[in-house]
């Protein structure tokens, strides 16, 4: 069973950090690096997760997950948000978005890995 | 017979008498009695002060020398009353208006309250006024002297009976004429006492005419026979004489001081002017009645040589009649005491208004002009110039020896002071008569007056007949008697139409070549449109209607309770028949003072008289409404000014909180991204550190380029902390440059080096050196330090397949500057000016830089005293450096 994640970070090191630690799970990993076109990408990857940087050159992720939850059939796709702006205020601005988890960088793998376990577990019970 | 011991008598019981009337007549007066006091009969009477000495001797004297011609003197007068009554009218109501004390007052009031007009207009009155009082006293001498010859005892000294006379008058005019102030009372005592000698000259006359007529000749029948053949009775008119006496003394009527006194300033009621108008001219009439019969039998009955101005007197002694003689002797004598006393009274007012009081004011160094004791010193002045005026009459009198005929100086006089007539009466009708114009017409006037009558009468030790032969150096044509070579006219004639002529034409001249200050405006309007705007002198009057119009003016002013409540507070108090008051001069004296404390006193007045007055708003009224508003205008303009001011700050805090929430809002975001840019590499640091701790069997190779990544992100956070340390010393001010001197071409090749080393050096680099070779003074570190940001930059951003950094410089007036021009795609416009902001970072942030590079450039070109700013339309970045020559500047 062939599992997907989308990973959408602009800051190539850290989506290698990433890509690393979910290759070695097991997950099929994509990455992209751009906000302006994320949600065709998104669209067009039809992935089981998406991971998503908050700033991304031409469109924040904010707007993108604002954008995606309107589209049918994406309304419960997990979708692990990343920041390292790390106010308060952009974890509600997230969770009124409709993120599925809000993570701030710098992060430890573990929590990594353990985030998206529980996404990928949540979406495949429901 | 003792028949000076009688007259002396009789003089002074009549004298007694007019002190009496005189301060009974001001008694009733005080005391609000003796409507007749006030009445036009005693107006016309008191007119009649006209006919002086002169006219009462003088007249008879006249007829005898030049036949009907004395008929002119009383022409004049006759002609302005019945056809010019109007012009009179007007005359008065404009002194009434003006509160005018003397003709000097009402010239200098018109023309802008000059007080050098009305200074000549005193001299030239005083001038004209002193020989005519010595005239009077003359007058009284000789007719003593007629009965002192008739008198065996030789008690009669003449010169010491016309010093007493003299003192006496001057007593008389103190007493009467000075016991009030304001000119605006008027003086009863010396108007009623003036006008009962009116009545006693004008019987006296009468007396002695029908003597003559019915006790002399027998009758009219022969008295007209004895006309017919005597020269006196023939017309012969000399049309030139004629006109020149009937003007003259027409001109005289309006503008003698004496005249102005009784007709103007005592005026108690301008509807007397009516009466005057008929009545004095009939006065005139009855005087002149029997001048032509005395002047023939006198001819006829008296020796040659008899002096005829004397005849009144003569005729009835030389008849036995004593009695008779000894009243025309009281007429004559009342004639000049009343003349002397009017003349006295109105010259002292001018010389104390317009002379001393200036005087004594100007040393008072202005103080005076509000202290109590003013009152004082005015009534000093006032009868200290009627001893002064009496004094040069009484010597006037004793210099000139009394010789001269008693109608020629009255003429001279008269001329003179006609000279005042174009101002006069230019002043009541016409608005463009200025103060210059007056002025040089009663000069040009005055002159030729004093130049071709005054001095020519005064014999040859005033003025040499090689003169009035051929003229001043010699110069025929300034011939006092024959001016611009006009020869062969009556001397009198000639000087009134010169002066007159003269003066007219400087006064219309000068009036409209200058210009009139606005008081002179105004006051000339005031003048002329005087019926237009002035409010009857009786105060308010209206009708009950009106209470009606004055409660709804009043509603809107004071709003409807108050008003209500004063409207009903003033009808109880008037007896409550009605609930709107009548309005009576107190209620609306009372509703004034009421509605001006709301809208101003003017505003007020004028307001009331709109309703209650018709047209009663003058110019003064809406000037001070004017002012009013003015007032409030400037305190609505200061309201406003506060308001302004008010909103401005409230701006300027609005601004102020807005500039601190963009700064609070500025440092969130900046600390935001100074977490964010944080972060990042630390994220990148942890995760690689933890995947090299966690993960077993990593290959070599992998470990190596983990622990690079690591390295990388290790060295871009201490960027990070350098580039943001950097920045806050030089946005907080406190960064010590470091001066040395170099040429900007050695400061870039030092910077080209540092920026490309250690990369593949891909970027090309073209510089011009011989434009580099400018010698600089300044911090070469910092300006080094700009010049490797923006070359790395270009190797950073420059997206040129061939990418070619091009840097030029010039000199351009005491600037450096330096351009760094790239071939890439450039910055899109939208942002171009967000280049310089903290974290701009334009575009996919590929070569990991913080953002910060552009912002420190800013900073440390504004610490050079230079600026850095991005040049659009270059086709690729284009980055301009301007730095200041200071050097130079300190070198020169």
């Amino acid at each position: 069973m062939s599992r997907k994640v989308l990973l959408i970070e602009d800051e190539p090191n850290i989506a290698e950090a990433i890509r690393f630690l979910l290759i070695r799970e097991g997950w099929q990993v994509e990455t992209h690096a751009e906000g302006s076109d994320a949600i065709e990408v998104i669209q067009g990857a039809n992935p089981d997760l998406v991971i998503l940087d908050v700033m991304l050159p031409g469109k924040s992720g904010m707007e993108i997950l604002r954008n995606l939850r309107e589209l049918e059939g994406m309304q419960h796709l997990p979708v692990l948000m990343l920041t390292a702006r790390g106010q308060s205020r952009d974890r509600e601005m997230a969770e009124n978005a409709g993120v599925s988890r809000f993570m701030t960088k710098p992060f430890s793998n573990a929590e990594v890995l353990t985030a998206v376990r529980d996404l990928h577990a949540q979406a495949t019970r429901s | 017979m003792a028949t000076l011991n009688v007259l002396i008598l009789v003089c002074l019981g009549y004298v007694v008498l007019l002190f009496g009337v005189a301060f009974a007549a001001d008694r009733m007066a005080a005391a609000g009695r003796g409507a007749w006091l006030r009445s036009p009969l005693i107006y016309t009477l008191s007119l009649s002060i006209y006919c002086t000495a002169w006219t009462f001797y003088g007249a008879v004297g006249n007829a005898a020398r030049s036949g009907l011609e004395f008929v002119t003197i009383y022409l004049g007068p006759t002609l302005v009353m019945l056809s010019w009554w109007w012009g009179l009218r007007k005359l008065v109501r404009v002194g009434r208006t003006q509160r005018v004390t003397s003709i000097a007052d009402l010239i200098s009031s018109r023309y802008g309250k000059s007080n050098t007009l009305a200074i000549c207009v005193t001299i030239l009155a005083v001038l004209g006024g002193t020989p005519y009082i010595a005239l009077q006293l003359q007058s009284i001498t000789l007719s003593f002297s007629i009965f002192a010859e008739a008198d065996p005892s030789g008690l009669y000294r003449e010169g010491s009976s016309v010093f007493w006379v003299a003192a006496g008058l001057a007593v008389f005019a103190i007493l009467f004429g000075t016991r009030n102030l304001d000119a605006n009372e008027r003086h009863h005592g010396v108007v009623t006492a003036i006008a009962l000698e009116s009545v006693v000259k004008l019987f006296a006359l009468l007396a002695v005419g029908v003597f003559v007529v019915w006790g002399v000749a027998g009758g009219i029948g022969p008295m007209m026979d004895r006309v017919d053949a005597s020269e006196i009775g023939q017309w012969n008119v000399d049309a030139g004489r004629w006109t020149t006496f009937i003007f003259l003394s027409a001109a005289a009527f309006i503008c003698l001081p004496r005249m102005f006194q009784v007709m103007v300033v005592e005026n108690a009621d301008e509807g007397h002017l009516r009466t005057a108008a008929w009545a004095f001219p009939l006065y005139l009439l009855l005087m002149s009645l029997f001048v032509v019969p005395i002047a023939v039998v006198g001819l006829d009955l008296m020796p040659e040589g008899s002096n005829p101005d004397l005849f009144v007197l003569t005729v009835p002694l030389s008849q036995g009649n004593d009695w008779l003689a000894m009243l025309s002797f009281i007429g004559g004598f009342s004639s000049a005491t009343s003349m002397v006393i009017v003349t006295a009274m109105a010259l002292s007012t001018m010389v104390s208004n317009h002379l001393v009081m200036p005087i004594w004011l100007s040393t008072q160094g202005g103080a005076g002009s509000v202290s109590g004791d003013v009152r004082n010193v005015v009534l000093m002045a006032r009868r200290v110039s009627i001893a002064v005026i009496m004094a040069l009459g009484y010597y006037y009198y004793r210099l000139s020896g009394g010789g001269a005929a008693l109608a020629s100086i009255g003429l001279v006089a008269f001329a003179g002071i006609s000279q005042i007539l174009p101002a006069l009466v230019g002043g009541l009708f016409w608005r463009g008569a200025t103060r210059t114009g007056a002025l040089v017409g009663l000069t040009v006037g005055f002159v030729l007056w004093i130049y071709t009558l005054l001095l020519p009468g005064m014999g040859g030790a005033i003025m040499p007949d090689s003169v009035l032969q051929n003229g001043p150096f010699g110069w025929g044509w300034l011939r006092p008697r024959a001016l611009f070579g006009i020869e062969g006219m009556d001397p009198m004639v000639h000087s009134v139409m010169w002066s007159l002529a003269l003066n007219t034409a400087a006064f219309c001249a000068a009036s409209l070549l200058s210009f009139p200050s606005p008081l002179e405006r105004l006051q000339g309007a005031q003048f002329v449109n005087v019926f237009d705007h002035s409010v009857s002198p009786a105060g308010w009057t209206g009708s009950v209607a009106q209470s009606e119009d004055l409660m709804i003016m009043t509603q809107r002013i004071l709003g409807s309770g108050p008003a209500q409540e004063f409207f009903q507070h003033e009808a109880e108090a008037q007896g409550g028949r009605t609930s709107l008051p009548e309005p009576t001069p107190g209620f609306l004296e009372r509703l004034e003072r009421e509605l001006s404390g709301s809208v101003g006193a003017a505003t007020a007045h004028a307001m009331i008289g709109q309703i209650v007055g018709g047209s009663s708003v003058s110019v003064e009224d809406l000037l001070a409404v004017a002012d009013e508003s003015a007032e409030l205008l400037e305190y609505s303009s200061q309201l406003e000014a506060k308001s302004a001011e008010l909103s401005r700050t409230a701006r300027q805090l609005r601004e102020a909180n807005t500039k601190l929430t963009q700064i609070s809002e500025q440092k969130d975001g900046f600390l935001s991204q100074v977490s964010h840019e944080l972060r990042t590499p630390m994220t990148s640091i942890r995760a690689f550190s933890e995947i090299m701790r966690d993960t077993d069997g990593l290959s070599a190779e992998e470990q190596t380029r983990y622990a690079a990544i690591i390295h990388d992100e290790a060295l871009r956070l201490t960027r990070l902390l350098d580039d943001l340390l950097d920045l806050s010393v030089l946005e907080s001010g406190r960064v010590s440059l470091n001066m040395g001197g170099d040429t900007l071409g050695s400061i870039l090749d030092r910077a080209v080096s540092s920026a490309l080393a250690g990369s593949h050096p891909k970027l090309r680099i073209r510089r011009a050196r011989p434009s580099e070779r400018i010698p600089l003074n300044t911090d070469l570190d910092r300006l080094g330090q700009v010049f490797i940001n923006l070359i790395s930059n270009a190797q950073k951003y420059c997206d040129a397949d061939e990418p070619v950094l091009t840097i030029s410089a010039h000199d351009v007036g005491g600037q450096v500057v330096i351009d760094f021009t790239d071939n890439g795609s450039g910055i899109p416009p939208e942002a171009q000016s967000m280049v310089f902001e903290k974290f701009a970072r334009v575009g996919g942030d590929k070569a990991g830089g913080a953002g910060l590079g552009l912002a420190i450039c800013r900073e440390i070109m504004q610490r050079l005293g230079g600026e850095i700013s991005y040049l659009p339309g270059q086709g690729g970045a284009a980055f301009r450096v301007r730095l200041p020559l200071a050097h130079r500047q300190a070198a020169q």
